[in-house]
């Protein structure tokens, strides 16, 4: 967000602060290991890294373009897969959490004379006008007051919240938000597959008890995200590598959840809409093989899904992870996020432009209904899909089946659902 | 300080230069010595402290800059002959005057845009008011002075003194308009500006600035406008050429209550923008009255 800012062409008169409570990491070394921690990057995503010069130092770095995308299940045999083959665009690309933060931090030491980071400090209180105990009938107008744990005190005339799911700004604030623990933990771990030349597909696999992912790393490692049950989580953490590369690869190619009926009557499904849709055939593909599990790289955390009510107050905004936190099955989260960096940063700029406080409520407003537009619709149909895959029951695997096959079928909706993850 | 003496005079006039089918007031607005209306002032002495919520009475007022801030801006930095130094204050070294500041909202962001503002406002709170707020923002606060006066105090000290002067939903509370302009007229330098908003008279004006934006939808406090008070484009376009200054531009205005936001509109029955230059003196002999209406492209 800093950077954006930076960027701002309007914003150049004004001064910057970004806390950061990590040490600023100046050696940055490209480990040979690949982090366990990835983002999928939407094309849009992209856009805002090639704005704000980061993208080509990620490029410089590593990445890996997803080409196509195979999602099925184990309860039936319907799969849908997505590429954008006419376009030639890339679907998505897998890009390593320090990667990205190294990128940004070389372009924000380029902008030092606008952008200032304090690292290794981080907000000790905060006085919001109108939120904070003691504060409350103080007009809301006011600047708000931050406290350093260094003692030093910032006054802002907006405060922006990028401080992850559990915001302290959110908290201080007192925004109102919405949650709901999913009981689920993804599992993460770098993956040694056995060497296809083109590894630029992404896997995924709807279990009963949540989806497993597999996302290109380069041709022979990959990034896994399981996301199961709390138990099963601690007991894949706990396995010997090579067990757990069984299991692993058991998740992807076992077939004990097979649904009979369901099967039967999808087989003539699809035999349908191969008759209706002769040129749109189904092809399957096979993932590959896990071969090894880089040793220490898995880890796990829990999900659960948050949405602020608000995502604005008068002097206020919050972003990303701060405003909206999804289940990671459909990889949208963090481009959420930069959606928000990318409308906020426009929002201030037609701020200044009409020479309007940059903590005005009108435009921090403006922001917040252009955000809540595109990510409610996100955050539900994701919800939505993460209940309708969670359970074995027979007629729901059916609809679900149908449905997938369906939409498989029809070309201009995947294009639609490209389209949507992409923007 | 201010001459509290009004005179009431009852004549049936007829409206010059007006082509539109409205109501006809058979009511001249009473003839003061100066532009105070007692009643005004004590209307918005009351509403003084809630000038800076951005939510509350004043919502159309702030929602309102996001339209005349950019028109005002574009329209003054058209008139130069290069463009502004600093792209980040295009209005840098312009002396503007916000005739009836009231709490300041329009004064502090054209300061922010570079100008150097005077606001005037006959309300002292408002003064006050305006003041105080301005202290919050260091950045601005060497580029703007509040004066508690009226626009014709000014005339023996500042004549030709301004770029521009902006009136903008003022016109429509003061006693005599006549007075007002050629008071405007003499403090703005000769191909200046004169920038002003305000309400038509007619019947839709009528029913929704006033019964609906008042009554119905609470949009402002009941009592804020008096339909006698408002003047058509045609009647006031021809005040200001009687003042000397050429109409440039006319154009409608609308608030959406739902959306909370202002824009562009063709149609000027209600709320309009007009944008007049003072002619030079050698100009403003031989010009004939230009009645340019022009239609302006707005992108939102």
């Amino acid at each position: 967000m800093a950077c954006a800012l930076g960027h701002t062409d309007f914003l150049q008169d004004k001064k910057i602060i970004l806390l950061e409570s990590a040490p600023e990491k100046k050696d940055f070394k490209l480990s040979e290991r690949y982090s366990n921690r990835t983002c999928a990057i939407s094309p849009a995503t992209v856009g805002l890294f090639q704005n704000i010069g980061a993208w080509d130092e990620i490029l410089q770095m590593r990445c890996q373009p997803v080409k196509r995308m195979q999602v099925w299940e184990s309860c039936s045999d319907s799969v849908i897969t997505f590429n954008d083959e006419e376009l030639m665009n890339d679907l998505a690309y897998i890009v390593e959490n320090d990667v990205i933060l190294e990128a940004i931090r070389r372009q924000l030491s380029s902008l030092s004379d606008r952008v200032e980071v304090r690292y290794q400090t981080s907000a000790k209180s905060y006085i919001i006008p109108g939120s904070t105990p003691g504060h409350d009938n103080v007009d809301q107008n006011t600047w708000v007051t931050i406290e350093t744990d260094k003692g030093q005190k910032i006054q802002t005339k907006l405060l922006i919240g990028a401080d992850g799911m559990n915001s302290a700004v959110r908290k201080a604030g007192k925004f109102h938000v919405f949650q709901q623990d999913y009981k689920q933990q993804a599992v993460v771990a770098t993956l040694e597959v056995s060497g296809t030349s083109d590894n630029s597909v992404a896997w995924q696999r709807f279990l009963p008890t949540g989806p497993i992912a597999m996302l290109p790393l380069s041709s022979n490692y990959s990034c896994l995200i399981w996301t199961t049950s709390p138990t099963k989580a601690k007991y894949l953490k706990d396995l010997q590598d090579d067990n757990f590369v069984d299991a692993v690869n058991d998740a992807f190619w076992h077939e004990r959840d097979k649904d009979s009926t369901v099967m039967s009557i999808s087989q003539k499904y699809q035999e349908l809409l191969n008759y209706v849709f002769s040129d749109n055939q189904v092809v399957r593909q096979l993932p590959p093989t896990v071969v090894g599990v880089d040793p220490g790289s898995r880890a796990s955390f829990p999900l659960s899904l948050n949405h602020s009510s608000n995502y604005v107050k008068p002097r206020v905004a919050l972003i990303g992870d701060a405003a909206h936190r999804l289940h990671p099955l459909a990889g949208q989260g963090v481009n959420l996020g930069f959606g928000d960096v990318s409308c906020l940063s426009q929002v201030l700029n037609e701020a200044v432009q009409s020479g309007s406080d940059v903590g005005s409520l009108y435009y921090l407003s403006k922001y917040e209904t252009e955000r809540q537009r595109a990510v409610l619709p996100v955050v539900m149909t994701i919800h939505g899909l993460h209940h309708l895959y969670n359970t074995d029951f027979s007629p729901v695997v059916l609809l679900r089946s149908l449905g997938l096959q369906s939409t498989n079928a029809l070309q201009f909706v995947k294009n639609k659902i490209i389209q949507q993850a992409s923007s | 300080m201010f001459s509290k003496r009004c005179i009431c005079r009852i004549i049936s006039t007829s409206r010059l230069g007006s082509q539109n089918k409205r109501w006809h007031s058979n009511h001249a607005r009473p003839i003061a010595q100066s532009t105070i209306d007692e009643e005004e002032r004590e209307k918005f002495q009351k509403l003084s402290h809630t000038w800076w919520n951005e939510t509350g009475e004043f919502q159309a007022l702030h929602a309102l800059n996001a339209l005349r801030v950019p028109w005002i801006t574009n329209s003054l930095v058209e008139k130069q002959d290069q463009p502004p130094p600093l792209h980040t204050k295009p209005l840098l070294g312009l002396q503007i005057l916000d005739a009836g500041s009231g709490g300041g909202i329009l004064s502090e962001p054209l300061a922010r845009l570079g100008a150097n503002m005077i606001g005037v406002d006959m309300v002292e709170d408002n003064i006050r008011v305006a003041q105080t707020h301005l202290e919050e923002d260091p950045s601005i606060c060497g580029s703007v002075k509040y004066i508690q006066a009226t626009v014709e105090d000014l005339v023996e000290t500042n004549e030709d003194a301004f770029d521009a002067v902006v009136a903008s939903e003022v016109v429509e509370h003061v006693s005599n308009i006549d007075t007002f302009l050629t008071s405007c007229c003499k403090i703005i330098k000769p191909g200046g500006s004169i920038f002003l908003t305000t309400i038509n008279k007619t019947a839709l004006s009528y029913t929704t600035g006033v019964l609906a934006a008042e009554y119905l939808l609470r949009l402002v406090p009941i009592g804020t406008h008096d339909w006698e008070k408002f003047i058509s484009p045609e009647d006031l376009q021809f005040l200001l050429d009687k003042c000397g200054f050429s109409t440039t531009l006319i154009h409608g205005m609308m608030y959406n209550p739902l959306t909370r936001r202002w824009s562009w509109i063709s149609n000027s029955s209600v709320n309009y923008g007009l944008h007049a230059v003072k002619l030079h003196p050698q100009t403003s002999e031989t010009s004939s009255k230009e009645n340019s209406t022009d239609s302006v492209e707005r992108s939102d």
